[in-house]
C-alpha cells in the first residue's frame, strides 16, 4: 500500500493549509535555524552522529520530492535487521549511530 | 462541540483525578490501560502482583467516580524483559487475573531495544495469547529503534498461526511504520505525545494519506511529558480542516470499539458517575 491510495486527502485548499499552519511552522523553522546557530557558537566540541543525521534531515526537507517525514524517520532509523546481544540503556538517542553497526 | 471518545492507551495510574475530570468534560467515555514500565523496575514479581490488582481492582473504581469505563492488558513491558528468569515468573501470574471482568488481554508487549531477550519475552506472552485466544496490545520500540524493532515484532506474530493479525493492534506507528502494519492486516494506533512519536496534525495527516481503517488514537498519558486529552485535541483538529464528522467519530470511536470488542469484555456505553466507595 502507498500513501493516498485509501486516504481521503485534506479537505483544505493549499492556500488555506497556509493560512492554517505558516506561522506555526514558521517559528519552528526560526526554532531549527537558532538551534543550529547554536550548536555553531558552542565552541567547545564537534558534531556527534546526531548533529550529522539532523543535518542530513535539513536536507531532505529542500529536495522537492514528497513523503519528507516518512524519509526523515528513515533517515534517523536503525537500518540493521539482527538482534543486539543484550539491551544496553532502555531509553533512544533519536538517531541512529553508524559506530554501532548497520550503515 | 464535544463528541464522545474512547482514549485506547492511557497509563491512568500515573495521572491524577483532575486528568479524569478533563478527560470527562472532554467527551471520554472509556479507556483501556496497558500494563507498563514504572519508570524504574520493580524489585520482584510480587510487585507485578500488586500492579496487577492495582490494574482490575482499583483503577476501575476510580475511572467510574468520573463516568469514564475502564479496562486494561497485562504483561510485563519489554523495558523489563532484559532478564528473563525474572520476566517469565511474571508471565506466570497473568493466567490468575485473565477472567477479571476489564481484563481485555496481553499487552503493552514489544520490543523496546530489540534485543535478544526481549524477543524471546515477547514470544511467551504471543504464547499466552495464542493459548487462551486473547487480544494482543503490542508496544513499538522508540525513535531510532522503531522501525526495525516494527520489523522484528510483526515477523514474531507470524510465527503464531493462531494470533489473527484482525486481533492484533501494533501501537505507537508513524509515517514510516503505519504502511507496512497496514499492509499486514494488523490494525495500528498513533500515539500523540508533545515532543516524540506524532502530533495530533501528523496524526490527521496521517489519516489523509493512509485512510481510517484500522486505526486509532491513543494519548498514552503516563507518568512522564504527555497530554491525557490528546484526542480530543485531535478531534478538534480534524473538524479545524473540514473533515466530516462521521470520519472524526469512526477514528476516535468506532475504530477502537470495533477492535476491542473483539475481547467479549470491552464497553463504552455511557455510565452514570459512581459514587466513591467510603468502606474501602
Ligand atoms: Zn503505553
Amino acid at each position: 500500500m502507498a500513501p493516498g491510495v485509501n486516504g481521503s486527502g485534506t479537505p483544505m485548499t493549499r492556500t488555506q493549509v497556509v493560512d492554517a499552519y505558516f506561522m506555526e511552522h514558521r517559528a519552528r523553522l526560526l526554532d531549527v535555524a537558532a538551534f543550529l546557530d547554536r550548536v555553531d557558537r558552542a565552541a567547545v566540541g564537534d558534531d556527534d552522529f546526531r548533529m550529522r543525521a539532523f543535518r542530513a534531515a535539513v536536507s531532505i526537507l529542500g529536495d522537492g520530492r514528497p513523503d519528507r517525514a516518512r524519509r526523515v524517520l528513515e533517515l534517523l532509523s536503525d537500518p540493521s535487521t539482527d538482534l543486539v546481544a543484550k539491551a544496553g540503556m532502555k531509553g533512544a538517542t533519536g538517531a541512529h549511530d553508524p559506530a554501532k553497526g548497520g550503515g | 462541540m464535544v463528541d464522545v471518545y474512547i482514549d485506547p492507551h492511557v497509563h491512568m495510574v500515573s495521572r491524577t483525578t483532575d486528568d479524569y475530570v478533563r478527560m470527562a468534560r472532554a467527551g471520554c467515555v472509556a479507556i483501556t490501560e496497558p500494563a507498563f514500565w514504572a519508570g524504574y523496575d520493580r524489585s520482584s514479581p510480587k510487585g507485578f502482583f500488586d500492579y496487577f490488582r492495582q490494574l482490575t481492582e482499583f483503577e476501575p473504581r476510580r475511572a467510574a467516580q468520573y463516568g469514564i469505563r475502564h479496562h486494561t492488558w497485562l504483561c510485563i513491558n519489554p523495558k523489563e524483559a532484559e532478564d528473563p528468569v525474572f520476566a517469565r515468573e511474571v508471565i506466570g501470574l497473568i493466567p490468575g487475573f485473565l477472567e477479571r471482568e476489564n481484563v481485555l488481554g496481553i499487552g503493552e508487549i514489544g520490543l523496546n531495544k530489540n534485543s535478544r531477550n526481549e524477543l524471546e519475552i515477547l514470544e511467551a506472552h504471543l504464547q499466552l495469547a495464542s493459548d487462551h485466544g486473547l487480544l494482543v496490545l503490542v508496544h513499538t520500540p522508540h525513535l531510532e529503534d522503531k522501525l526495525k524493532g516494527t520489523r522484528l515484532i510483526m515477523d514474531a506474530i507470524r510465527r503464531f498461526p493462531k494470533l489473527d493479525p484482525g486481533r492484533v493492534l501494533i501501537d505507537h506507528v508513524e509515517e514510516h511504520t503505519v504502511g507496512h502494519v497496514l499492509d499486514r492486516g494488523f490494525w495500528c494506533g498513533m500515539t500523540l505525545y508533545p515532543d516524540t512519536k506524532c502530533t495530533p496534525q501528523r496524526a490527521v495527516d496521517i489519516i489523509e494519506c493512509w485512510g481510517s481503517e484500522r486505526i486509532w488514537m491513543n494519548s498514552a498519558g503516563d507518568w512522564g511529558h504527555s497530554d491525557p486529552i490528546a484526542v480530543p485535541k485531535a478531534q478538534m483538529e480534524m473538524r479545524r480542516r473540514g473533515h466530516l464528522e462521521s470520519l472524526v467519530r469512526r477514528v476516535t470511536f468506532e475504530n477502537p470499539e470495533r477492535f476491542l470488542s473483539q475481547s467479549g469484555r470491552f464497553s463504552a456505553q455511557p455510565l452514570r458517575p459512581t459514587a466513591p466507595d467510603v468502606t474501602r
